[in-house]
């Protein structure tokens, strides 16, 4: 729905109410800000020496391994998440009913529980299980129980989407089981599926930040370390917030290109819910 | 087994916490999501930007790094909060750009043609967002928001223990950490979280199934 078919161009008096109230609304936005910005310099948290640390190359360096350290743990994790979600989606889709009720267990319930208490029993249960992953791999093992249950339903959704001639004709022509998967429904539906994987991914690199509760020293365990050392957690964090604000920014956006490009669904008889974009359904997950 | 029958009590009252606070968040999620939205579909351009600028912002923050700039910035603006309003407060902020944002996608389901047919038999915009736009988008919205929700229960453990509330995940990070039987504490926190997640999920299935129509 765009906004024309709500509303008729403004007449002159429309066009005066409108400058109004965009005055108006300027006016509070800078009054905020300026009060906000006022407060803060009150309590000194705009001085030099605040932020004199991040004029040292060598805090910058701290920086930027933990945010290497933060893409690290997102790119073991993305990988063993896909993999594994794309066994779990056969899984659920396999006629065999025990590895069916299986994957449909694991499923929905590493989908329904917090993605921090999956980390934080890697961390603090496994090891008594004799089990001891350290900061890593615990982080890797939350990351990939919860997000392997959700890539799962992604691929699920994407190989019941695909029309149900492609396989019926890969049958006809005497493909096996596993090649029409192969050749004829995984590539069609990985497809269609990009926008929402690619999304599903960035929440994936934005939830490595939990792993500063375990104490795997990403970028945001190294600000908190820099504030403290510092003795000014407020503007060490600030920064660690821009570098997410900014990389996350940049992806959301490529993100939404991808999206752009995506085959357009057919739409008759669709639920009207198949119609919402990618971003929606990030927002939903 | 025994840790959980001794704490039980410990495990009930979590649970009510995470429950009120994702029933308190939520409501100020969709208070701030219709504002959102609406900013985002207004005449003015400059309220356009603002409902963007926003969820931007809450789509590139992660929401740890959220809680931690609120606990500590808030009390260096002359802002003190006790902790639980403190995470209902960023839960809210956080999940209301969500909100905003499956409402403006819901908003776009709707045909652009019942807008100009409201607008044809005379409707303002007011009446034709409440009358005729939102009710169609709020029918296709019943799956995301009900995510929403359940996301926000899992949230609600990143905030607490942000904040150290005392809720379901925080008490059972103490009582993991102190009790030497962090197996039995975390797979009984585990199942908890099932018990509040799992009737949600199926009854927003049920309730999407429901509600749903094919255009």
């Amino acid at each position: 729905m765009t906004l024309a078919s709500f509303l008729d161009p403004p007449g002159p008096r429309g066009r005066r109410r409108q400058r109004v109230a965009t005055v108006v609304t300027a006016v509070v936005v800078v009054a905020v800000a300026v009060i906000a910005v006022r407060r803060l310099a009150e309590q000194g948290q705009l001085d030099g020496d605040r932020w004199d640390v991040f004029a040292q190359r060598s805090v910058w360096m701290f920086y930027l391994r933990g945010f290497a350290r933060t893409l690290q743990a997102g790119a073991v994790g993305g990988v063993l998440s896909l993999t594994l979600g794309l066994g779990l989606a056969f899984g659920r889709l396999a006629r065999g009913r025990p590895v069916r009720w299986v994957a449909t267990a694991y499923i929905e319930a590493f989908r329904a529980v917090p993605l921090v208490l999956l980390m934080f029993f890697a961390f603090l249960g496994l090891p008594r299980l004799g089990l001891d992953l350290g900061p890593f791999w615990s982080v890797v093992a939350g990351l990939t129980g919860y997000n392997s249950a959700v890539f799962a339903e992604i691929f699920r959704a994407g190989i019941l989407a695909l029309p149900a001639g492609q396989t019926e004709a890969a049958d006809a022509i005497g493909l096996r089981y596993w090649q029409s998967m192969r050749f004829v429904v995984v590539p069609q539906a990985t497809r269609a599926m990009v926008p929402a994987i690619a999304s599903q991914l960035i929440v994936l690199l934005k939830d490595t930040s939990l792993g500063a509760l375990v104490s795997y020293e990403e970028l945001l365990r190294r600000a908190q370390i820099t504030g403290e050392f510092a003795r000014s957690p407020l503007q060490a964090l600030a920064v660690a917030a821009l570098f997410f604000a900014v990389v996350i920014f940049a992806l959301n956006h490529l993100a939404r290109r991808l999206e752009r490009h995506r085959p357009a669904p057919v739409r008759d008889g669709l639920p009207a819910e198949a119609l919402l974009p990618a971003a929606a359904a990030q927002a939903s997950r | 087994m025994d840790v959980i029958a001794d704490n039980l009590d410990s495990y009930l009252g979590g649970i009510a916490v995470t429950l009120w606070l994702s029933v308190l968040s939520f409501l100020l999620a969709v208070v701030i999501g219709v504002v959102v939205a609406t900013f985002r579909v207004s005449p003015l351009r400059l309220l356009r930007t603002l409902g963007s600028v926003y969820v931007e912002v809450f789509f590139s923050l992660p929401l740890l790094v959220w809680a931690l700039l609120f606990f500590f910035g808030l009390p260096k603006v002359g802002l003190t909060y006790p902790p639980f309003t403190s995470a209902v407060i960023v839960l809210g902020t956080f999940t209301g750009a969500l909100v905003g944002e499956a409402l403006r996608s819901g908003i776009n389901t709707v045909p652009p043609g019942q807008g100009e047919a409201a607008r044809a038999v005379g409707l303002r915009f007011w009446q034709v967002l409440s009358l005729v736009v939102l009710p169609q988008a709020l029918r296709t919205m019943i799956g995301p928001l009900g995510s929403i929700l359940l996301a926000l229960v899992r949230n609600s453990a990143v905030a607490a223990i942000a904040m150290s509330v005392d809720d379901l995940m925080w008490r059972s990070d103490q009582l993991a950490t102190s009790t030497a039987h962090p197996v039995e504490v975390l797979t009984g926190t585990f199942v908890a979280y099932l018990i509040l997640t799992v009737p949600g999920t199926w009854l927003v299935n049920a309730l999407a199934r429901r509600y749903r129509f094919t255009r």
